[in-house]
């Protein structure tokens, strides 16, 4: 079909653009890679009594960081091509209206699986060992793969209401940073205020964390005090956050798209 | 035939507060070029938006090749080339992963993409800069470069809008250069200016828009006429006004007027520089020094205020969100 044409035209662009700036890859990669090594030492000690160490809690809580950030990495691309007037060229192009944000948010995927990868290394060299085999750690993957996706749309709706690449980089940031800490990525929610901790056990992020844990191996026991829906069944509930998350932003961005004025 | 028409195009921003179009028509003879001439905010970039399918007017009609562009938008888009005020291209990659990449948006096939770009790189005089990013280039190669993103394939009908803003004298010369052969070739061609000049030299018929309207239609010729074509301004020396100003109107056959506190003496003429020669010629016959001289053509300023009554202003048309960067219109 056209539209999958167009669209992976689209990523291969992006792949293109990661030879020619190696150095958006590298530090896609080291970045993630740094706050593995910095939180596993310098909190490492957080983890006496957890079964394996802080740091089997302190993986998936990276790797859903990593690509929660993924949001702001979208929104910034697209935001440039506004910038640029390229949206404007892709518009008058005899294409399917969805190729661009959906090419980008392929390109953006590929992208987390590098970095993934190169994560689960590195936790590995810092002794991150799942035990869920195979099956499940593939699993595990995947979900955060997707729960990056669904956020990368989000992203695209921010970087076509934008218009400057480095603020809507800065403001996704902004959004996403908080987001990530007021969780139970990196500390326990039952030491946070009462009403930080009914948010942080909402939180999509909270979720996958305690998700990916699960298909990971681990028991969760970053949270889970107020016995909420979410805490109790995290899996299910981030794929409900995922599909609510892309059947808000996907419509509102192909929409958006349509009337996008670049410049 | 015409290749493309617009009928009565209405667009308004801000509920209705700005008129970006006010019932505008116009056309554009199949292999002719129509210059779009006006200042910023007269409506030229919204005429291009809605021709070019990427903005739906408010009420009014437009067809591209016969074809409806609201109606049809992806029809449209298989036959226009879309060259804007800014280089859309891909600044981080080389120019040929650029056109490789548009030819396949275009569905060409990969090989055929390749074989389409080698064409248009040499076209454009970028061979040698085929394998560079677009960062590194020159305001004229990128402009040049984006011109040959929309050719890739053979469009029916381009638009180029404002092709040569921005550009320094040099990097307008190429353009023009570029532009001429395309029309030599026989595209249709409507490009939009605020350079009286290049109007002049690249379009057949030029048609002149101020606050979302068409003003005047025709030839630049034709417009030159309304506007009272060029004058020859010379400056010479107290004593020498009178006796100067008996040779200029001898020799033009014209009304010269005397600005005697500048010492300035202003004449029309219509054959400019074979005018200015012969009166130099015949100021060195009779011992007079020239101070200062110069051929005056008329400016957009000047048709502006002949046309309008007013001098053109910059009556921004803001889009939605769209920043004041670069007002375009």
């Amino acid at each position: 079909m056209n539209g999958i044409k167009d669209a992976l035209v689209i990523t291969k662009r992006q792949l293109l653009q990661l030879t020619r700036v190696p150095e958006v890859l590298i530090f896609n990669t080291i970045q993630p890679v740094m706050f593995v090594l910095l939180f596993r030492y310098v909190f490492g000690g957080l983890g006496v009594g957890i079964k394996g160490g802080y740091v089997q809690l302190l993986m998936p809580g990276i790797f859903v960081q990593t690509v929660t950030f993924t949001l702001a990495a979208t929104a910034q691309g697209l935001a440039q091509d506004m910038e640029k007037g390229l949206i404007d060229r892709f518009r008058s192009l005899p294409i399917a209206r969805s190729a661009l944000v959906v090419g980008r948010t392929l390109g953006d995927g590929l992208l987390n699986i590098v970095v993934l990868v190169v994560m689960g290394l590195a936790g590995y060299l810092v002794g991150w060992r799942p035990t869920s085999g195979p099956f499940h750690i593939f699993l595990g993957f995947l979900m955060l793969l997707f729960f990056g996706y669904a956020l990368s749309w989000a992203g695209v709706f921010a970087g076509l209401m934008s218009k400057d690449a480095r603020v809507v980089a800065n403001v996704s940031f902004l959004f996403t940073f908080p987001l990530t800490f007021l969780s139970n990525a990196f500390a326990s929610t039952t030491s946070m205020p009462r009403a930080l901790q009914y948010f942080a056990e909402w939180n999509p992020v909270s979720t996958m964390v305690a998700a990916a844990r699960q298909l990971f191996g681990f028991h969760n026991t970053f949270g889970a005090t107020a016995n909420s829906f979410p805490s109790q069944h995290p899996i299910v509930a981030s794929l409900v956050y995922m599909v609510v998350i892309m059947a808000i932003f996907i419509p509102l961005s192909v929409r958006r798209y349509k009337s996008a004025n670049s410049r | 035939m015409k290749s493309v028409t617009a009928e009565n195009l209405v667009k308004t921003y801000r509920k209705g507060a700005v008129h970006a179009l006010d019932d505008l028509s116009l056309d554009v003879e199949e292999g002719t070029v129509l210059g779009v001439l006006g200042p910023n905010g007269a409506g030229k970039t919204t005429v291009v938006r809605v021709l070019s399918t990427l903005l739906v007017p408010d009420s009014g009609r437009a067809t591209v090749g016969g074809i409806d562009v609201v109606k049809n938008p992806k029809a449209v888009r298989q036959i226009i080339g879309l060259s804007g005020q800014y280089a859309a291209v891909d600044e981080t990659l080389t120019g040929w992963d650029n056109l490789v990449m548009f030819g396949q948006l275009y569905h060409l096939s990969a090989a055929q993409a390749r074989v389409r770009a080698t064409e248009l790189l040499a076209q454009f005089s970028l061979t040698d800069a085929a394998r560079r990013p677009i960062k590194t280039f020159s305001g004229g190669m990128r402009r040049r470069l984006d011109l040959a993103a929309s050719l890739i394939i053979r469009p029916k009908v381009l638009f180029l809008d404002e092709p040569t803003t921005g550009l320094d004298p040099r990097g307008r010369m190429e353009m023009w250069g570029v532009i001429e052969d395309l029309v030599r070739e026989g595209v249709t061609l409507l490009l939009t200016t605020q350079y009286l000049e290049e109007a002049d030299q690249l379009a057949d018929d030029i048609v002149v828009i101020d606050r979302g309207r068409v003003i005047a239609r025709g030839t630049s010729d034709h417009l030159k006429d309304q506007v009272g074509g060029e004058r020859i301004e010379i400056v010479v020396a107290e004593t020498n006004i009178d006796k100067a100003k008996e040779i200029i109107e001898k020799v033009t056959h014209g009304h010269a007027t005397v600005d005697y506190g500048l010492r300035r003496i202003s004449v029309p003429v219509l054959d400019g520089t074979q005018s200015l020669i012969a009166v130099i010629r015949e100021f060195d016959g009779a011992g007079i020094h020239a101070l200062d001289l110069a051929l005056k053509r008329p400016s957009l300023d000047d048709v502006f205020l002949s046309l309008t009554g007013h001098i053109a202003e910059e009556v921004v048309a803001e889009e939605p969100g769209k920043k004041k960067r670069g007002a375009r219109t």
